[in-house]
């Protein structure tokens, strides 16, 4: 298949294109997340992102709080922002470093206001946004306008089989033509740590990834109380047939195909170093793992599942793939890219990565994909340790 | 083509996956070897549904288990070729 040149995105002032076109609500911390809700009820065109942390949070738990909020406004895929927190300090924190993009934003505080005033005022900004951006089309963009990020979920032999090795495939394809690619999960890395570690194109990247994997292990065998057994792999996985971490790592890690990672990126991290593949250090649960990766700037997700991983983000578009048939069929409405027939030999994998570079370019061209139409928008922080 | 009951991914494994519904006790599978398209059969001792394993070969108690070419795991249970291969015979490593 000769792949498409271009997709139809949103320009950003920054140079940056998105697949979507949000105006996000977003509250610095969670008691202003009902403001936050029932200014995006008033507005149409407008989404609140409600989470569950931002008080009290200090050190480096703080600056990833920080790096996500502000990552996520960042996001191409957002055309403005309105920022909402208790106090003013850490919102205008937010509110500066997105204004770097030059989209536009602004942020409002709570205390000395209360909700019902401070839902007025912010009311009348979200409707000009919401107008404003309702105005944008798409454009003609380049293919290295697509900064895709992967990870996989409830996943089972068949991810390892077809699924994930389809995502790989694509990844061969798309890297020469400019693209920014991500993949993270280091728990879900074990057991091939070495054989990943040695996909690092330089020997920084290789040492980079090698302590990034063991300080996580460090940390697993400080505070487990007994090993991750019941958590690696998951009631899902083993029903699904995995059977150890490291038979789901080998899995797992067939996502990246044949491609080197350039960079190892903290959670949230945007990347800096130009067009590839990079490794982000993320937790291995679905939604934590994409919030992560939209903060780091990735427009378009795709996940492949085993046994039926239901997953959305409420700014990145998140396409499922799937190659096992009972859960194409039982669970259709949840897989956007059914490739069982890799399994039957009906199909191989290089057709089966046409078929996902098809569907990807279908989304970012403006698509819903089944997790966006079933309104699925899981924005979760990742939370490094307790608060103050 | 005759169908495909079973998938290996490198001729070093002493493992495949089922990739059909499920295939039954002392049924004739057909498998085939991704890493190098050859074609094989084995006869299944057990019971084994879609995406779980199937012994190619004896296992003793500390065998090392090789899917995708690499370790995933050992074993803690004799294994008879064609037996179902999992939790209940074959513990990771790591931890």
């Amino acid at each position: 298949m000769e792949i498409p040149k271009s997709f139809l995105g949103y320009k950003r002032e920054n140079g940056r294109a998105g697949t979507r076109n949000h105006v996000i609500i977003l509250p610095v911390d969670d008691i202003s997340n009902a403001c936050a809700e029932a200014v995006s009820n008033n507005i149409k065109g407008t989404i609140a992102l409600p989470h569950s942390y931002g008080r009290l949070q200090f050190g480096a738990d703080l600056e990833l709080h920080f790096r996500t909020m502000i990552g996520t406004g960042k996001n191409p895929n957002v055309a403005a922002v309105i920022v909402i927190g208790i106090e003013p300090k850490w919102t205008k924190r937010i509110v500066d470093a997105i204004a770097t993009t030059g989209k536009p934003v602004e942020g409002f505080s709570i205390e000395g206001v209360g909700d019902i005033d401070t839902i007025a005022k912010v009311s009348k900004k979200a409707q000009e946004f919401s107008m404003w951006a309702s105005e944008k089309q798409r454009e003609e963009c380049p293919m290295s306008d697509l900064w895709i990020s992967v990870k996989c979920g409830e996943s089972d032999t068949t991810s390892g089989l077809a699924s994930n090795p389809t995502v790989g495939n694509l990844m061969d394809k798309l890297e020469p033509l400019g693209v920014h690619l991500c993949f993270g999960e280091t728990s879900e890395l074990t057991g091939a740590e070495t054989v990943c570690e040695k996909r690092g194109k330089t020997p920084e990247a290789q040492a980079k990834f090698k302590k990034t994997w063991n300080d996580y292990n460090d940390f697993i065998l400080k505070e487990a109380t007994d090993d991750l057994s019941e958590s690696q792999p998951t009631a899902g996985n083993i029903a699904g047939g995995l059977t150890t971490i490291e038979e789901k790592a080998f899995g797992n890690f067939q996502k990246i195909g044949g491609c080197q990672f350039i960079d190892v990126l903290e959670p949230a991290e945007e990347p800096t170093k130009g067009a590839g593949l990079y490794f982000m250090d993320t937790s291995s649960a679905a939604a934590e793992c994409v919030t992560l990766q939209a903060a780091g700037g990735f427009n378009i997700h795709l996940f492949p599942t085993g046994q039926g991983n239901i997953i959305g983000n409420p700014i990145e578009p998140v396409i499922k793939l799937t190659a096992n048939p009972l859960t194409a069929k039982t669970m259709s409405e949840h897989i956007d890219v059914d490739v069982s027939k890799i399994l039957s030999r009906e199909m191989n994998l290089s057709q089966a990565g046409d078929e996902l570079i098809k569907s990807t370019l279908r989304v970012a061209n403006g698509r819903l994909t089944c997790a966006e139409a079933l309104g699925h928008k899981e924005f979760v922080m990742t939370k490094l340790y307790r608060s103050a | 083509m005759s169908n495909t009951d079973i998938i290996i991914h490198d001729e070093k494994d002493n493992v495949g996956v089922v990739v059909i519904e499920k295939i039954s006790p002392d049924q004739e599978c057909n498998c085939w070897i991704m890493e190098n398209d050859k074609s094989i059969s084995i006869q299944s001792k057990d019971e084994i549904s879609l995406g779980h394993k199937i012994a190619m070969k004896d296992l003793n108690e500390g065998d090392t288990i090789l899917k995708y070419g690499h370790d995933i795991g050992k074993v803690v249970k004799n294994i008879k070729k064609g037996e179902h291969v999992h939790v209940h015979n074959v513990k990771t490593k790591k931890w």
